[in-house]
């Protein structure tokens, strides 16, 4: 038990030792808001929709915990050869202690960050519909912290070299935040739009996130509590399996 | 303390561990050479539960370590040829973090790392953040890390690689204090032939899989008719190029001396 706490204090150091890391990370997020939100607010409020600021946030708040936690998880491509992982790989603790310290290690960042760019959207004019939302949201951002924790896990345990890191960011990450409702809404898209959005897991966690914020669910509450808490526990013990078959 | 017999590795239909035996008792310095491909590296990955044998047996420290892993584990240290520290932690938290891991008790702890930090001469850094550190203190402070839970065996895979003359001296002379009074069995690899000289008692020099000498260095030198553990390696092994594949660990490393320092 030590090993795992020990193991998340560390990602939470490194999290709050890294200013710049924080700063420049928050830097997308901001950019999304400010670019999108205000641009395409007119067009959006023209199709009937209301405001854009107050659709889009919650996306925002789900595109950034699934960056930072996938790519959390995908550092430890680096700390594989370089770093820290290798100690722990050859110490006297079972793999699965170190993969759970550092999912749930990522995880509790990647929230953090979740975190900060709620503050920063409701700075920009987003409002929840009431105060109530913000514990009921949190559970959402939990779940799509510890989903993509656990990804993030799995891919970081596979990849050998730079190039896969890319390819997973392009041809994996991206699409997955942009074909999530993140950005538009769920209702009135083509058949194989739906389908697609409806494979990814992260459209259920910006559902929750939208629905919990301004009371706009287009799936419901249920479900997408049920589909995340399904895929975190598949891909926690895909993380596990791929992690303990790391060779260093 | 090692005992390793009729040791295999296979990678498919390529042997890079071709059948070696041989045995370090406790306290001593034992030094494997080779030239690149050799199998060194795959040897000690074995050794250090890193791989499993395609035949053979190993006992370390009278435990088959494929058999009992966490206890293996717990009695060796390694210090690898890459460096694995916590760059984001400072020099005394990655010395608590190895004494969490290896279950060393809290006050034990905090002794240990007072006493390896000051012989390693580290004591004033302890605060300072591992990324500030220098080449040499960097490798300093992982043997010092590799000492902390008591180990039996220590494993040093190239320790001195890339240090200037000064830091591989003062490395070798708080390693070899450390050999004497905590009768570590230390177990090292490496290219540099003068420092195997000096250091170890025993030698062995593998290549191609196989070991094709062990004994002293004054063994080494007698059975080759040469003057330098230099030259007897040189004819052990031949004078011509190793040339390996790059992979992509070499490609990360050039990655890492790139964009970090070493």
């Amino acid at each position: 038990m030590g090993a795992i706490y020990i193991l998340w204090l560390r990602e939470l150091k490194r999290y709050a030792r890294s200013r710049v890391q924080i700063v420049v990370s928050l830097g997308q997020p901001i950019l999304y808001l400010v670019a999108f939100g205000a641009g395409f607010s007119p067009v959006f409020k023209q199709a009937g929709l209301g405001s854009y600021i107050q659709f889009i946030a919650p996306g925002i708040i789900g595109m950034t915990v699934l960056f930072s936690s996938v790519f959390n998880g995908i550092a430890m491509l680096w700390d594989r050869q370089f770093g820290f992982l290798k100690e722990t790989l050859v110490a006297p603790v079972l793999r699965l202690q170190i993969m759970i310290g550092r999912t749930l290690g990522g995880a509790t960042v990647s929230m953090i960050q979740g975190t900060l760019v709620f503050i920063i959207s409701v700075l920009f004019g987003f409002r929840p519909h009431s105060l109530m939302a913000v514990p009921a949201a949190f559970l959402f951002i939990f779940l799509v912290a510890m989903v993509f924790s656990a990804l993030g896990t799995a891919i970081g345990s596979v990849i050998k070299d730079m190039q896969g890191f890319q390819l997973v960011m392009n041809f994996l990450v991206m699409p997955i935040y942009f074909l999530s409702g993140a950005l538009y809404p769920l209702k009135n898209l083509g058949k194989v739009m739906t389908t697609i959005t409806r494979i990814d897991p992260l459209t259920y966690g910006v559902d929750g996130l939208r629905g919990t914020l301004i009371s706009n669910f287009q799936l419901s509450p249920q479900l997408d509590i049920a589909v995340l808490t399904t895929v975190m526990c598949c891909f926690l013990a895909l993380g596990a399996y791929l992690f303990s078959k790391i060779e260093v | 303390m090692i005992e390793v017999e009729n040791l295999v590795r296979t990678f498919g239909d390529f042997t890079a561990v071709k059948d070696i035996s041989f045995s370090v008792p406790q306290g001593e310095i034992f030094a494997f050479l080779g030239p690149n491909g050799a199998g060194k590296s795959t040897t000690i990955k074995m050794l250090t539960t890193l791989l499993r044998p395609t035949s053979g047996t190993i006992r370390l420290n009278g435990l088959d370590p494929n058999k009992h892993q966490k206890e293996a584990r717990q009695s060796f240290g390694i210090v690898f040829q890459d460096p694995s520290l916590d760059q984001e932690q400072t020099a005394y938290e990655n010395m608590d973090l190895h004494g969490v891991l290896y279950s060393v008790p809290r006050k034990v702890r905090a002794q240990r790392i007072e006493t390896l930090l000051k012989t390693f001469e580290l004591w004033d850094r302890k605060d300072g953040m591992v990324k500030t550190f220098s080449g040499g203190m960097k490798r300093r402070l992982e043997i010092a890390r590799g000492f902390l839970h008591t180990p039996k065996i220590l494993f040093l895979d190239e320790p001195t690689l890339g240090l200037d003359p000064q830091s591989r001296n003062q490395l070798w002379t708080h390693v070899k204090a450390l050999n004497e009074t905590e009768q570590t069995t230390v177990f090292l690899t490496t290219h540099y032939m003068d420092e195997a000289d000096r250091v170890a008692h025993r030698i062995a020099v593998m290549d191609h899989g196989s070991i094709v000498a062990q004994g002293t260095s004054a063994e080494l030198k007698a059975q080759t008719n040469t003057d330098s553990l230099e030259a007897a390696f040189l004819a052990l092994t031949g004078n011509s190029l190793r040339d390996e594949s790059a992979d992509s660990k070499q490609g990360l490393r050039q990655m890492a001396q790139m964009f970090g320092k070493r």
